[in-house]
């Protein structure tokens, strides 16, 4: 039936097909090094004569921006981006990851089984339906109870809060889904409380991951534009009040880059580079958080 | 304590009691915390509530046939926003035509082929980098690049290719989960039969994975039906129908948007936001059903 | 044929002496073993094992837990070839030929040495398809021809009676004891030469455990099998030959510790180690 040797019948032609499919693959995968590459790389060229032209210290620690009079220091945007980021965060880590505890530890099914649904659709939700809610709805609320015009960091925050517990609860919930059973189980059978039992054992177990959520949370608000360009106020001016008007690095580039030329563009592909190295740097640091979990436990 | 213990009914083992007297103490902590638990998945769910019905209810009579199927006319753009919708499902279909072969392939190299090191972890680095990357930072490179150093006109092909870029990672990480989920045993039962590498994933691996592998892309479109900061700049924003990918347009975030801040034509907004809302229900209702399918044939 | 030197991952190892007294005629030998050790990563798994196994016989691997009867198992069709960092060194001849050699593709073999896992795994398909894919990966194409091959490995399987009216429904649809008489009939479609089974039995219900065994005991004219089992009685009523593997220390290399016919085996073992195991002093 068989003969010595005739183990080498097929191969040559299938092992060349294989090889070219592995090639393939691998080159499509690629393209995403290529990608981020190639962003970087074109958006540092076009950002590199903010150095000459403005000076890399008066671009980011200059406090005026006015194209007409070709000022273009940026610390107004920084300053504003961080202003409306780490307000977010404030109002919408707690909420998100209070959320993800509901719905891991303590939702009945049924209840879990509408309100996860739902955490879901609030991250589908077009960024720009935010912004038109938080001009529409929000804006007009702020300013009748806080005065101002409804536009600033307060309205921002509210409506960049809840864009982000979607993105940080998902992810909390995961991290509390890991964690084994056995170990909230040892902690009520030592007449621990449901609470005690969270805030001793399952929180603390999950301590890494919800950093991390949180850390990813932090870079889709950073990062995140229509809406706080709809809701921000839009002013270039440094923060000075949680309704008085501002403008962050994202919203600025989406007024500006319609009409800009010259050293004004330049400038805007600067606020760019540093939006891409601030997103860089928070994916860095996960992976960090990450390294250090698998060092440490 | 533990005569106490032998008194509680078993359904409250988990309201645990302390050494002596605080017990009191204790439940009402534990009842307040708990209460606080409850409160804030309350208030993520009302954010979501009334989001959905203030865009509904203010949307809902403006969205006729003819609000979907006219064109809009004279300097409040009244009527319709047909071209608007054409070039919305336009670019985002286009988009994942581009993205989709790339980001699945790339996956299987990453589920199937490729072995843990180095470059693998350049690939991932590069892929979060790439899913991390701020809409915005994508149009200015889409436009700069594709428009401006290619010389594509601003058209559904320049928004798409830039979209595509968004789209690749997500679709990436999706894929390549939606492929780790088909057990190894059974990529063995393929193996062990005889069967190529390829084989065993095109034929076994892909058809048990594709379910999952189109929930990701239905869910991946969704998010690109909404993305407003990448097309703004590549895209142009005039109203227009496009026919060839080297057409312009406006999409429907876009033309939200204009029309929010402009605040010319607040009705055909609401309506636009309602249409918009829509669409992401349909998909993620789509996605939801495939998957609730697929669980269904896995038992 | 480049004769007994053995090659595993492009790591070449040792020369094997075919003067080893062990060494019988290898002609009615289908797997012909010598020196062979196993590692995964830096452990040793199994060392110096020598084996021959006969044609068209059933041959069971018995012993404990951990005792590397599976390792070696995956050794005889390189599915071992699909864990990272494993490492083979020694002689494998499958039919004379080396199975290590640089020239082989490990997924030929396969295609001669079938495989049947403790987990039965079905693909989600239809059960048509499941049987068919063999088949069709060797290019059958034709309708008429893959139902005849269809209908015949699931006869031979002794399945086809449950299933001849369902053959489209899903194959993970069945029970454990069917699902994995429908792997059986996947392998059985291609016609192997030899079928490695690797505890078929331990996931599946009494009823089907029988109808396994009939099956096996029906087919063996035509294929040699080789089944690893926890189970001794099932050694001692299915296979012809029984080898005795053994990991006495933790942390050190399994060994074979004695292979012979099976009546022999279980009533007059000639190791002490064999007699405890098969008397339940221990595993």
């Amino acid at each position: 039936m068989s003969t010595p040797g005739s183990l080498q019948l097929v191969t040559s032609r299938s092992r060349i097909k294989e090889a070219l499919l592995a090639t393939l693959f691998f080159a499509c995968a690629i393209v995403a090094v290529l990608g981020v590459a190639l962003i970087f790389a074109f958006v540092a060229y076009m950002a590199f004569p903010v150095i000459t032209e403005i000076g890399f210290l008066d671009f980011i620690f200059g406090t005026r921006w006015s194209a007409s009079s070709g000022e273009f220091g940026i610390l107004p945007f920084i300053v504003g981006s961080f202003v409306v980021t780490l307000g977010a965060l404030v109002i919408g880590a707690p909420l998100a990851v209070m959320t993800a505890v509901f719905l891991s530890e303590l939702a009945p099914p049924k209840l879990r089984a509408w309100v996860r649904p739902a955490v879901e659709l609030l991250a589908g939700i077009p960024s720009v339906v935010y912004g038109f809610f938080g001009v529409v709805v929000v804006a007009p609320i702020v300013a009748r109870l806080w005065g101002g015009v409804g536009f600033g960091p307060l309205t921002a925050w509210i409506i960049l809060a809840v864009m982000i517990v979607p993105t940080i609860a998902t992810l909390t919930e995961d991290a509390l889904g890991s964690i084994p059973m056995g170990s909230r189980e040892a902690s009520f059978a030592m007449g621990a409380t449901q609470w005690q039992t969270i805030y001793k054992v399952v929180l603390p177990a999950a301590k890494l991951g919800i950093i991390d959520a949180i850390i990813l949370g932090m870079g889709r608000a950073i990062g995140e534009t229509m809406a706080v360009l709809m809701v921000v106020g839009n002013a270039p001016q440094l923060f000075a009040g949680i309704t008085a008007p501002i403008a962050t690095l994202t919203s600025q580039i989406v007024l500006d880059m319609g009409y800009a030329t010259g050293t004004h563009r330049t400038a805007l592909f600067g606020m760019g580079a540093i939006l891409f190295i601030i997103s860089m740097a928070l994916v860095l640091t996960v992976r960090l958080v990450a390294r250090f979990g698998r060092a440490h436990g | 304590m533990a005569p106490e213990m032998t008194r509680e009914p078993a359904s409250k083992m988990t309201q645990g009691r302390d050494k002596k007297g605080s017990t009191q103490g204790k439940n009402v902590a534990n009842n307040v915390a708990l209460a606080l638990f409850w409160v804030a998945a309350g208030i993520t769910v009302s954010a979501l509530a009334a989001i959905l019905l203030y865009v509904i209810v203010r949307g809902i009579g403006v969205v006729t046939p003819a609000f979907i199927f006219t064109w809009p006319h004279g300097v409040n753009a009244e009527g319709g926003i047909f071209p608007v919708i054409i070039s919305t499902i336009y670019v985002t279909g286009l988009a994942m035509l581009i993205a989709t072969p790339v980001a699945v392939l790339a996956a299987i190299y990453l589920a199937e082929y490729a072995r843990q090191g180095k470059i693998v972890n350049v690939i991932r680095f590069a892929a979060d980098s790439l899913a991390s990357v701020p809409s915005i930072v994508m149009g200015l490179f889409g436009f700069a690049f594709f428009i401006e150093t290619l010389g594509l006109p601003f058209s559904m092909l320049a928004a798409a290719l830039s979209l595509s870029l968004l789209m690749l990672p997500i679709i990436m990480r999706t894929t390549e989960e939606a492929i780790r989920a088909v057990p190894r045993y059974i990529r063995w039962g393929s193996y062990g039969m005889g069967a190529t590498k390829w084989q065993t994933v095109s034929r076994v691996v892909l058809p048990a994975a594709t379910a999952r592998i189109i929930t990701g892309l239905v869910l991946a479109m969704g998010r690109a039906i909404g993305e407003t900061a990448v097309v703004f700049y590549t895209m142009g924003q005039a109203i227009n129908l496009p026919i060839t990918p080297l057409d312009s347009g406006r999409s429907m975030p876009v033309h939200l948007y204009l029309l929010a801040v402009e605040g010319i034509n607040m009705q055909a907004a609401y309506g636009t936001a309602f249409l918009l809302l829509v669409l992401i229900l349909i998909f993620n209702v789509v996605a939801r059903y495939i998957s609730k399918r697929y669980s269904r044939i896995k038992e | 044929m480049t004769d007994s030197v053995i090659t595993s991952n492009a790591i070449k190892i040792g020369h094997t002496s075919y003067n080893n007294p062990l060494v019988q005629s290898g002609e009615d030998a289908t797997f012909f073993v010598r020196n062979l050790d196993f590692w995964y990563g830096d452990f040793n798994a199994l060392t110096d094992v020598s084996l021959d196994i006969k044609k068209k016989e059933i041959t069971a691997f018995i012993g404990p837990s951990g005792c590397g009867k599976s390792t070696l198992l995956r050794c005889l069709n390189r599915m071992n070839d699909l864990i990272a960092g494993t490492k083979v060194e020694g002689t494998v001849l499958f039919e004379n030929a080396n199975i290590y050699g640089p020239s082989v593709d490990p997924v030929d073999l396969r295609r001669r040495v079938g495989m049947i896992f403790q987990q039965p795994n079905p693909f989600p398909q239809s059960i048509y398809d499941n049987v068919a894919y063999g088949p069709r990966l060797q290019g059958v194409k034709k309708k008429a021809a893959l139902d005849d091959i269809v209908e015949h490995a699931l006869d031979k399987a002794n399945i086809w009676k449950e299933v001849k009216d369902n053959l489209g429904k899903n194959g993970l649809a069945l029970s454990g004891g069917q699902q994995q008489r429908l792997c059986i009939a996947r392998v059985l479609a291609v016609q192997p030469e030899v079928i490695l089974m690797d505890e078929p039995c331990s996931a599946i219900d009494p009823t089907s455990v029988q109808k396994i065994e009939d099956l096996m005991a029906e087919i063996k004219d035509q294929v040699t099998i080789v089944i690893v089992t926890h189970n001794m009685q099932q050694a001692a009523r299915v296979s012809d030959t029984t080898s005795f593997f053994l990991q006495e220390v933790a942390g050190e290399p399994a060994i074979l510790v004695e292979s012979g016919p099976t009546s022999e085996m279980f009533t007059n073992p000639s190791d002490r180690r064999t007699e405890d195991y098969i008397t339940g002093r221990f595993g």
